[in-house]
């Protein structure tokens, strides 16, 4: 069997540009992830405050011996959208993961590209049509159960395409054409002035109880719980699963990325590395009910808790 | 000067509905299986095979067309089941079937090329580039437009694609593009792409609490109004939270879709037909609902001034809203 590969997902909050390539010049110092996915995936306005680092982030990554892959906008609707769309299509020297299937034509036919997260694979006719178009490695839609991630871990296996599935953080559960945290507080998404760069994990949004349900990040919304797969990893490797991604928090990523490489390599029993994520991120309460059921925010531990 | 109306396409989550939207002036019925291959699989809801074969017979008597909305992911363990829903479909005689998964667009135009393909909504194809992409790989001949964009924007899509449009103008109202939201599965297990039901009412529950009656999803408090006011359906992205400074209705109000004063415009954007949501709804609500659409696509392709809209009442939660049509919304 083939070692579990780590990939670090794309930012998906509104960081600010110094914090942004600082984090980046950490993760390619000192986290074992194998492969880093880099770019603006949730709202295209926030792009310009960091495109000009991206180059000297990408390189430094790529010296530490990262493979990087540039990812794409989720939900494209402007003209200016689709045009960097189009651009990044076209530079044929990085790999692209796309989050919206308007990529695939900007794709030279035959170029290998990756699939994010976003775009909805859930079974093996599409998984076999998106080989066909040269798909080499697709990151499954979080919502899948164990039995479906199965089962495409199998497909893409006899396809050549390598299955990830998401493992820490929240989940990205929508997307809309509305801006909320603009809508929260009270601006248009036109003129939201960047509220969004004030909750640097989403901000959270509560039950009328006081009770932890979800959060809000611009036009993207998350789960409040953080997902965690370390107690399903030893079904994960059984079912063959390439690699795992890990979306980045402000919690120390680095040592979140080691507790689930040696949890991953035998170093860590799955219950001695959940008690170390819980350290790492002690306001967090955890999720893996996409995969284990019964509804996406249940968590079940390796001891049968809940 | 006179033009052919606006295809007025129309909900049947029951026979019975189905026949009353055809006489009410229906041009295009859509509909789907009792199964979970539609994205409004509800009990006793749709469409057995024989019932869709006569269905389609009726409608076709009547000059009217039948879509078949398959319209959910069909699940890695049984593809088969979609697949057969696409061969009863064709076998049934349908006008067009109605899909959202790229494997099973791939199957429907590899196995019946000449059997129309609609995008669905749920395939959440938002600009030109992605329309293209879907056009060019399946032959798709129609999609339906989700519910993000502004009628400018719609305007310029059309424009650019060769293939028809087809918007929402009433009804239900998602505000996440539609086919990539999984807020009820996190809730309750259940979703709009795998299981065709987005808050389900088997997870609902109205309990009493101190003066209160509070409507919950699963685990989740999704509002909570005074007793004796009407108590809204916990339908997750129109409920009431909090978020940092904000309290209520952070994602959308419980309003529905009326997007009857901009038919003309609509028309003017180079759409092709208009749908109205609503296949679990009364056969009496479908006979209003669509007479009073009929009459408006009726009176722009005279070029007359649309009549007035009597549909207040029939909207969920009395308020109603253009939604993203108007760009102020977002």
């Amino acid at each position: 069997m083939t070692k579990i590969a780590i990939t670090l997902g794309p930012l998906l909050f509104h960081w600010s540009p110094e914090r942004w390539s600082d984090f980046y010049a950490r993760i390619a110092d000192e986290a074992p992830v194998d492969r880093v996915c880099i770019g603006e995936v949730v709202c295209s306005k926030r792009l310009p405050f960091y495109i000009d680092r991206l180059p000297l982030a990408v390189e430094r990554l790529r010296r530490a011996g990262k493979e990087v892959v540039l990812s794409s906008l989720a939900l494209v609707t402007l003209k200016r959208e689709r045009r960097s769309c189009a651009k990044l299509g076209a530079g044929g020297e990085f790999d692209v993961e796309i989050n919206d299937l308007s990529m695939l034509p900007h794709l030279d036919k035959g170029r290998a590209f990756t699939v994010g997260p976003l775009i909805n694979v859930y079974n093996g006719g599409t998984l076999d049509f998106l080989a066909r178009r040269g798909a080499r490695s697709v990151c499954l839609p979080p919502e899948l159960p164990l039995p479906a991630v199965e089962r495409l871990a199998r497909e893409g296996r006899r396809l050549g395409v390598a299955t990830e599935v998401w493992a820490f953080g929240r989940l990205p559960l929508a997307i809309s054409g509305r801006c909320y945290h603009a809508r929260v507080h009270g601006h248009a998404k036109d003129s939201c002035q960047f509220v969004c760069d004030r909750d640097e994990d989403g901000l959270l949004v509560e039950t009328l109880d006081g009770q932890n349900f979800l959060a809000i990040n611009g036009v993207q919304t998350l789960s409040s719980t953080y997902c965690s797969l370390l107690p399903d990893l030893a079904v994960l490797k059984k079912a063959g699963v390439s690699s795992l991604r890990l979306s980045p928090h402000s919690c120390d990523m680095v040592a979140v990325a080691r507790t689930f490489r040696r949890a991953l390599d035998g170093a860590m029993a799955p219950a001695e590395a959940q008690r170390a994520l819980d350290d790492l991120v002690p306001q967090a309460c955890f999720s893996n009910g996409f995969l284990n059921g019964p509804f996406g925010a249940a968590f079940t531990s390796l001891d049968g808790g809940r | 000067m006179e033009t052919r109306p606006m295809e007025l396409v129309c909900p049947a989550g029951t026979p019975a509905a189905l026949r009353a939207a055809v006489e009410a002036g229906a041009h295009s019925v859509y509909c789907g299986f009792n199964d979970e291959t539609n994205a409004r699989n509800f009990p006793g809801l749709n469409f057995s095979r024989a019932e869709m074969a006569d269905a389609i017979a009726h409608a076709h008597r009547h000059g009217a067309k039948v879509l078949v909305a398959i319209n959910t992911f069909p699940r890695a363990d049984a593809e088969k089941v979609w697949h057969r829903a696409v061969d009863d479909a064709a076998q049934c005689g349908a006008d067009a079937i109605i899909l959202a998964d790229l494997g099973l667009l791939d199957y429907a135009a590899n196995k019946y090329p000449d059997l129309r393909r609609h995008l669905s909504v749920q395939a959440a194809a938002s600009n030109a580039d992605a329309i293209r992409f879907y056009v060019e790989a399946f032959g798709v001949r129609r999609v339906v437009l989700p519910r993000v964009l502004s009628v400018a924007e719609i305007a310029a899509i059309n424009r650019e694609i060769d293939c028809e449009t087809e918007v929402f103008v009433f009804g239900g109202l998602c505000v996440m593009a539609e086919g990539r939201c999984s807020l009820s599965s996190y809730a309750t297990g259940k979703s709009p792409n795998m299981n065709g039901v987005c808050s389900p009412a088997s997870h609902v529950r109205y309990v009493e609490e101190k003066g209160h009656l509070v409507s919950r999803l699963g685990d989740f408090t999704i509002d909570r109004v005074p007793r004796g006011a009407p108590a809204p359906y916990p339908t997750l992205c129109k409920g009431a939270f909090s978020a940092g400074p904000y309290r209520g209705h952070v994602f959308e109000e419980a309003v529905s879709l009326d997007a009857a004063t901009l038919v003309p415009q609509l028309a003017a954007a180079g759409v092709t037909a208009l749908k109205i949501e609503g296949r679990q709804r009364s056969r009496s609500y479908v006979t209003a609902v669509v007479g009073n659409f009929r009459r408006i696509v009726d009176a722009v392709a005279k070029g007359l001034p649309p009549p007035a809209s009597e549909l207040a009442r029939l909207s969920e939660g009395q308020a109603t809203t253009a939604g993203a049509y108007r760009k102020s919304w977002r």
